[in-house]
């Protein structure tokens, strides 16, 4: 499978792309697609079958871990939250406004919240196989339900901030999110589709990790690939663009966990 | 050691083939990348899969490292008696999953 990010065949690619991008603002299509629409029957199937989608693994995961009991108040997340029928809805309005911080966080980090403030335990790394389980487990209660940002004026400055971030050019190659992904959607990128970047999948199993990953974990593969410098794991800057990628795909479908190239 | 996700329907007609669907978590690593130290990451591969229906072999399997990881294995067996089907799985670093799962057989 050759994959993008990778560098080799794949930047060189990229820089004709960057020619041609530039002159070719063309008018975008208005019609939204996930990204599961861009993919082949085969990955549909894949992922529309529980028991094919390998994403059930750390689902299967997360369930454990939802009623193990964790740090110094030796309590579960069902200890609290009880059934995790509970969580329904909840992975589609992330990120949310978290008061005590003063700034927007995304499930994993809410999950962490829970960790560090309730659990009284140490926060899961970023990426690590128990924080995906866990998000995969609550975001699985969330499929097929609207993606449905939370109506809070206090994200506001937030979500601009994400906008301008998706259309700002950054890296080497000169290139904004909103090049590829409004005015090139649809096109071949090497052997990948563009996608319109909607997170309807989230955590997502690729192909290409071959294993599980965040949005957070897309993202820095995306800036890679533009040769920006990625941000740091707990920069602000991801969770604006999640917001503002989030309220880009109200409405549409949460397929989570998704399986893409 | 190994978790799997195992699928067969609850009941079936005696006679009639039905699909056993098996989904078990393993990097399957290949043995030919190199670590980020440049020094090749040992091979760590599922080497064997087998499927006993009542004590008998009815489906075998030799992986590969060409093999993704989380390797999805699907197989038809028919229908005999009522009992249990047991899925082993085998591989490198003494790697080793069993999963065993009831099966009802209807006249
Ligand atoms: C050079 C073109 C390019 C640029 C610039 C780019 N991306 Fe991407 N992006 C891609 C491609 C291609 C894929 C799909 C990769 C695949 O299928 O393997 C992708 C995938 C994604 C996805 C996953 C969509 C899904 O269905 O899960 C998101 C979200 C995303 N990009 C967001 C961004 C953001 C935010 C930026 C800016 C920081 C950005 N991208 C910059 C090409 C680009
Ligand atoms: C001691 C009780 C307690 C434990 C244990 C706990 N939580 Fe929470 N959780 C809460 C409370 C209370 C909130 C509401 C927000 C707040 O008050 O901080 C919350 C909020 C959440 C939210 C956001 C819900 C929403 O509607 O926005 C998620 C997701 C969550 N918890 C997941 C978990 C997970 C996963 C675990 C286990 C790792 C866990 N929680 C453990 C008490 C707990």
């Amino acid at each position: 499978m050759i994959g993008w990010p990778p560098f080799g065949l794949a930047a060189r690619i990229l820089c004709a792309c960057c020619v041609l991008v530039a002159p070719l603002a063309v008018a975008q299509d208005t019609a939204r697609r996930s990204g599961y629409q861009d993919m082949g029957r085969s990955l549909q199937a894949m992922q529309d079958d529980d028991m094919a989608n390998p994403a059930m693994l750390w689902v299967q995961e997360g369930a454990a871990l939802w009623t193990r009991r964790a740090g110094s108040a030796d309590k579960s997340c069902a200890d609290c939250h009880g059934d995790v029928g509970g969580m329904a809805g909840v992975a589609a309005r992330y990120p949310a406004f978290a008061a005590g911080l003063g700034r927007p966080v995304d499930l994993e980090q809410r999950i962490n919240l829970c960790r560090t403030d309730k659990q009284k335990a140490d926060a899961l790394a970023d990426e690590s196989r128990e924080l995906l389980a866990l998000a995969a487990y609550v975001a699985r209660q969330s499929r097929g339900r609207p993606i449905a940002p939370p109506d809070d004026a206090r994200l506001q400055p937030f979500i601009a901030a994400g906008d301008a971030l998706y259309r700002r050019r950054q890296g080497q190659l000169n290139l904004s999110c909103a090049q590829c992904h409004d005015d090139n959607a649809g096109r071949k990128l090497g052997g990948a589709t563009i996608p319109q970047a909607h997170p309807t999948g989230y955590p997502i199993y690729r192909l290409e990790w071959q294993g599980l990953g965040s949005l957070k974990r897309r993202l820095r593969n995306c800036l890679v690939g533009m040769r920006a410098e990625a941000y740091g794991y707990d920069a602000p800057e991801y969770v604006a663009l999640e917001l503002f990628l989030l309220s880009r795909a109200r409405g549409m479908t949460l397929e989570s966990p998704a399986v893409r190239p | 050691m190994g978790h799997a996700l195992v699928n067969v329907p609850a009941s079936v007609k005696r006679g009639d083939a039905f699909e056993i669907k098996a989904l078990i978590a393993h990097p399957m690593e290949t043995g030919f990348r190199p670590g980020p130290n440049g020094v090749l990451l040992p091979r760590n591969i599922i080497q064997r899969f087998t499927c006993t229906y009542n004590g008998v072999e009815v489906f075998s399997l030799t992986l590969s490292p060409a093999i993704a990881a989380n390797p999805y294995i699907a197989f038809f067996t028919v229908a005999t008696e009522s009992g249990s089907l047991t899925l082993r799985w085998t591989g490198d670093k003494d790697f080793m999953a069993e999963e065993t799962v009831p099966i009802t057989v209807t006249a």
